[in-house]
């Protein structure tokens, strides 16, 4: 599937999880997280930055990874972003959501 | 006399013990190999153990036996991998030193990691199914359980074999269905992932079973808690679930060594190079199967197809040549479904189960991702194959260590 961003085109899944990570930009992710009906602090972008490091080493990710991160604390995960953290981080975050081998 | 030393006789240890004995010349290579353990499980049978569908005596065989003559066995427990001296040490104070170590010490489950987990409950109304103990301790329970609420749960990811809960789930419906009492049962797949499947093409072709079997779903399930006294788990948003009879799959991490060693991360899993096989710090270290951190499924067919890649890439690291970068993550999983049938997936790090015929483009006689009475066969007929092929390093026929797109139907 194609979706517009600020004038780009780009290639996401159906539950719209950007499929190609260089066309990730800060303000698609702006974007992303406004659909969301999230606002981008400092400390979003402080969790984000931190998945996508665990991403470029392809480690998985998960909540304990989050505890243990020393960015965040789980209950403030939670507050960001609310309902599904780690489904919703990923999506603003231009990566592939958490999945198993099927 | 050089020294090649594998830690872990379990599937992946075994395998490269029995490749490696024909390939390295006696003369120059001592081959050792290292397991606390005397006995050897068929894991995939853990799955069946529950449900009376195998016995314990077809899941547990004498190690010794598929350790092949030539290579020193040694049953101690490991204390320490000194990898800046190339040494390993064990409990007595004794130790060995290599010029190639293999690591293939695996994955366990840590229930201790999750408060409540492994309380007064554990194995009274909470149960693994991942172990020998657990899986035989749950028969007994579900023997004689009169019904309830039954949850199948998964604490975090990365799990060994992956769909083993769901297949677990699917095995519930059917053993509840033929006892005549699935009117009594409820039974609810709770997961840290956003559904029971999860990649496109698996969901749009296998959602029905959950429906069929009347399987419920609570997804984004991310534990905090048991509150083993009111009997419910308890997640970081404040879900919770009820249950009478818990079936989890709790955190997998690798074995305690890696850690004391200072080897892993921190789930203990190794670095490792997800081409070669070849760890990323110590280039005369190599590990294989569960105890690597590649984004593979940890199965054992994994375990097979990378054990025939290494064993290629410890020739070659032996005569100083180029490694090859050839796993692709190749997993081939047969997934029961229960009532005589069973699904069949084959993929790789990029490409996703799909749906085709298996091992022969339009033939079969395996389906990939479709229900078939011929899938369950295989299934069954692994066990098999398992002790007399697989563990004995032999190539099975027609199935190659790296996937193959014939047979499969892909988009473009």
């Amino acid at each position: 599937m194609e979706k517009t961003y600020l004038q780009s085109i780009l290639q996401i899944t159906e539950e719209g999880y950007l499929t190609d990570f260089t066309q990730w930009t800060k303000e698609i992710a702006q974007e992303i997280a406004k659909e969301q009906e999230i606002e981008m602090t400092d400390k979003h972008w402080e969790v984000i930055d931190y998945i996508h490091d665990k991403y470029k080493k392809e480690e998985p990710l998960s909540i304990r990874g989050i505890k243990k991160s020393g960015v965040i604390n789980i209950k403030e995960f939670y507050q960001l972003f609310p309902g599904g953290p780690l489904k919703k981080a990923t999506l603003i975050a231009g990566i592939p959501k958490p999945k198993s081998c099927i | 006399m050089k020294n090649l030393l594998i830690l872990g006789a379990g599937t992946s240890g075994t395998m490269m013990a029995n490749h490696l004995i024909n390939k390295l010349p006696k003369e120059e290579w001592k081959i050792t190999i290292v397991d606390q353990y005397k006995t050897h499980y068929y894991q995939p049978g853990f799955l069946f153990l529950p449900f009376d569908i195998y016995t314990t005596k077809q899941v547990k065989k004498d190690g010794k036996k598929f350790i092949p003559k030539g290579v020193d066995y040694i049953q101690k427990r490991i204390e320490f991998i000194l990898s800046d001296k190339n040494t390993v040490t064990f409990e007595d104070a004794t130790s060995l030193t290599y010029d190639i170590l293999i690591v293939a010490t695996g994955t366990k489950i840590a229930p201790s990691e999750t408060e409540g987990m492994d309380g007064p409950m554990w194995h009274k109304n909470i149960f693994d199914f991942y172990t020998y103990e657990g899986a035989k301790a749950l028969r007994n329970k579900l023997r004689e359980w009169q019904g309830g609420k039954l949850v199948i749960h998964i604490t975090e990811m990365p799990i060994k074999c992956p769909v083993a809960p769901l297949e677990f789930a699917f095995l519930a419906d059917s053993f509840f269905r033929n006892k005549g009492m699935r009117d009594k049962v409820d039974i609810t797949f709770v997961t840290p992932l956003d559904g029971a499947f999860t990649k496109p093409k698996a969901t749009k072709a296998l959602h029905y079973l959950l429906e069929e079997k009347g399987i419920k779903e609570v997804t984004d399930f991310n534990i905090e808690r048991v509150d083993y006294e009111n009997n419910k788990i308890i997640d970081y948003a404040d879900t919770e679930v009820k249950y009478d009879l818990l079936v989890t799959v709790p955190t997998n991490m690798g074995d305690a060594l890696i850690e004391r060693s200072g080897l892993g991360d921190d789930l203990n899993y190794i670095p490792t190079n997800k081409t070669t096989l070849q760890t990323i710090d110590n280039e005369n270290i190599f590990a294989i199967g569960d105890c690597t951190n590649l984004p593979a499924s940890k199965a054992g067919s994994v375990a097979h197809f990378e054990a025939e890649i290494l064993t290629e890439n410890i020739l070659r690291y032996i005569d100083g040549k180029e490694l090859k970068e050839e796993f692709d993550g190749h997993a081939n999983c047969f997934i029961e479904t229960g009532n005589g049938k069973a699904l069949l997936i084959d993929f790789n790090y990029t490409q996703e189960p799909v749906e085709g015929t298996f091992p022969f483009p339009g033939v079969g006689p395996l389906s990939l991702l479709k229900e078939s009475r011929t899938n369950h066969m295989g299934k069954m007929a692994f066990r098999w194959i398992y002790w007399n092929m697989l563990i004995k390093g032999v190539h099975i026929p027609f199935v190659s260590a790296t996937m193959s797109k014939k047979g499969k139907k892909l988009d473009s």
